[in-house]
């Protein structure tokens, strides 16, 4: 055996034992019958599939996918000017990006009820505004769409920057220069020239924010209560609660299958633009 | 009648953070001139450039266009046109695309349809440069001195007032520059802009330029033709920048002025260079000891170490 397989193989390993074998547990489960009490038996099914036509999922499949398109576009409109200030801060580039990534030492769970003392009725910011006058009654600020998607910005919104800040960073500063000496204003300038180069930047950081929201359930759990139901909530059900674990499978596919038919087409379409 | 003044530097400065990069530079530059700014390569030519392009503000001075002070317009409201070192081609655009990012700007419209005015033009300017066949090529299909005459067509399309040239001929290799030399010089010719060239080879600038000005260590040195900086220069630093010359007793001559014959002043032989086109004799002179070199034919016979005689007449030699 070759020394560079010798070094691949325990990430391969790694990758079977913790992606392809667990995928695989999925589909098969997918195709079976749901147990009493939670787990799979026999006999082999597709009702678990046909089930999925049920308007109800539709509805949330929908839901989940206008929160996690929101939740990204406001890291893209977040995250740009950030980026952009990174990198063209010099020397502090390095204090800046480590700033970004901060947030990372501690758990996302932590983070997220930190999200929940601030905005609760008896929170943070409703006691403070209640305090100075301004309100009388507390805002609704926690559980619902509107906090979800505060959560996820928040969480999500580093994976955004980083690869923005890769193509900022590498883009030649002459172009900038060149596209003003040819009369664009900066507007201009941002529009036909940055935002085209930045074009792989944008998509990476869209996948990489867009994907692990349009699965989330913890976000949408503590911060949207049982008001704002999204997919992955759907799926954790089925699995706790519901005891369905058949469905629960087929559930988590159907995500599968939609999130990358998404991704290829943005791909094409980003191969185009280039 | 003195041709008119198009673009007027009035006693500019420019000081980086560390060290001062332009000092009291004053010059102007006559409508439908080829302007070069001549010097080592650090001496502010380029800062100048960019001061008349927008990208650096002066700290102090002033620079007027066609009667207009445009130092304080940011670079997009002056009408200059710039030929970028590195060339800058949008990468994502092509040779079109980019030839027309200035025009659909201007316009104040995002696409144009063929058989316009500006598509025209476009395609009119691409014929100019040779490139009409790769209009629909991106930049990095395209061979260096392709993608510098793409950064010209660009330029030259806007007919700016001024056109300004960062050493365009730096990522060329050496054979190309010579013919791509020509090829400017003639092009400047037809379409009347005034250039603005900046260069640190000195062949560049004396090939192609109406008047030259030299610069050293942020200032300038002298200004005027081609003809006039080689043959009188007024300081020892031009003499020297310009090309080789021999320091006598505080006179210079050029290698090229200096006879080698039977009378004049001894010279030991010290060494014999064969160049192709002429041999570059090295001598000391005995009286003296001062370095001296000569041009001889290339047939020449000498040898080191043989004892010459030079002579050179009086009106080849630079007093400075």
């Amino acid at each position: 055996m070759k020394l560079r397989n010798l070094f691949l193989t325990p990430a391969a390993a790694l990758m079977v034992v913790t992606l392809v074998a667990p995928l695989a547990i999925v589909c098969v489960y997918s195709v079976l019958t749901r147990g009493a009490y939670g787990g799979v038996e026999l006999p082999w099914t597709i009702e678990n599939f046909t089930r999925l036509w049920d308007p109800v999922y539709g509805v949330i499949f929908l839901r989940s996918f206008w929160i996690a398109a929101v939740a990204t576009a406001f890291c893209l409109v977040l995250g740009f000017p950030l980026a952009m200030f990174i990198a063209r801060s010099g020397s502090r580039k390095n204090l800046y990006l480590s700033l970004v990534i901060l947030p990372f030492w501690t758990s996302f769970l932590i983070r997220t009820y930190a999200w929940m003392f601030l905005l609760r009725d008896t929170g943070i910011i409703n006691s403070a505004l209640q305090a100075l006058g301004i309100i009388r009654e507390p805002l609704p600020l926690l559980y619902n769409d509107g906090a979800v998607i505060l959560g996820l910005v928040y969480g999500f919104l580093p994976f955004m920057v980083l690869p923005l800040y890769a193509t900022l960073e590498r883009l030649d500063p002459s172009l900038l220069e060149a596209a003003a000496d040819l009369g664009a204003r900066p507007r201009d300038t941002l529009v036909r020239v940055t935002l085209p180069l930045c074009a792989p930047g944008i998509r990476a950081g869209a996948i990489l924010v867009f994907v692990p929201c349009l699965g989330t359930y913890l976000t949408s759990d503590l911060l949207g209560g049982s008001k704002t139901v999204l997919i992955g909530n759907v799926v954790q059900n089925q699995f706790t609660a519901a005891r369905d674990w058949p469905f629960g499978a087929a559930l988590s596919l159907a995500l599968m299958a939609i999130a990358m038919l998404l991704l290829f087409a943005v791909r094409k379409r980003g191969e185009e633009l280039l | 009648m003195p041709p008119e003044t198009l673009l007027e530097l009035r006693r500019l400065f420019k000081d980086f953070a560390t060290q001062r990069a332009v000092a009291d530079v004053s010059l102007e530059i006559p409508r439908g001139a080829f302007f070069s700014l001549l010097g080592p390569s650090g001496c502010g030519k380029t800062t100048i450039l960019r001061m008349v392009a927008g990208f650096e503000t002066p700290t102090s001075g002033e620079v007027w266009l066609n009667g207009q002070r445009i130092d304080p317009l940011p670079p997009y409201q002056r009408n200059v046109n710039t030929v970028f070192q590195s060339y800058a081609l949008f990468p994502h655009l092509t040779v079109q695309g980019n030839v027309a990012f200035g025009l659909r700007h201007k316009k104040g419209s995002d696409d144009i349809k063929k058989g316009s005015d500006d598509i025209n033009r476009v395609l009119d300017v691409l014929k100019q440069v040779r490139l009409e066949a790769k209009a629909s090529r991106k930049p990095s299909e395209l061979s260096g001195g392709e993608r510098q005459r793409v950064a010209l067509a660009r330029a030259i399309v806007l007919q700016p007032d001024v056109l300004l040239l960062d050493e365009p001929f730096s990522a060329l290799d050496p054979l190309l520059r010579k013919q791509v030399r020509i090829e400017l010089r003639d092009l400047q010719r037809r379409v009347g802009v005034t250039f603005l060239f900046v260069t640190h080879d000195q062949e560049e600038a004396l090939s192609m330029s109406d008047r030259i000005a030299v610069m050293n260590a942020g200032a300038l040195e002298q200004v005027g033709t081609p003809r006039e900086i080689y043959a009188r220069p007024r300081t020892r630093f031009v003499a020297d920048f310009l090309g080789a010359m021999n320091w006598i007793d505080g006179i210079g001559v050029r290698p090229e002025a200096v006879n080698i014959t039977q009378q004049g002043r001894k010279a030991v032989v010290t060494g014999v260079t064969y160049l192709g086109s002429f041999c570059h004799i090295a001598m000391k002179l005995i009286e003296g000891g001062e370095a001296i070199a000569a041009q001889a034919p290339p047939g020449s016979t000498l040898e080191t170490g043989q004892t010459v005689c030079v002579t050179w007449n009086r009106e080849d030699e630079v007093h400075v």
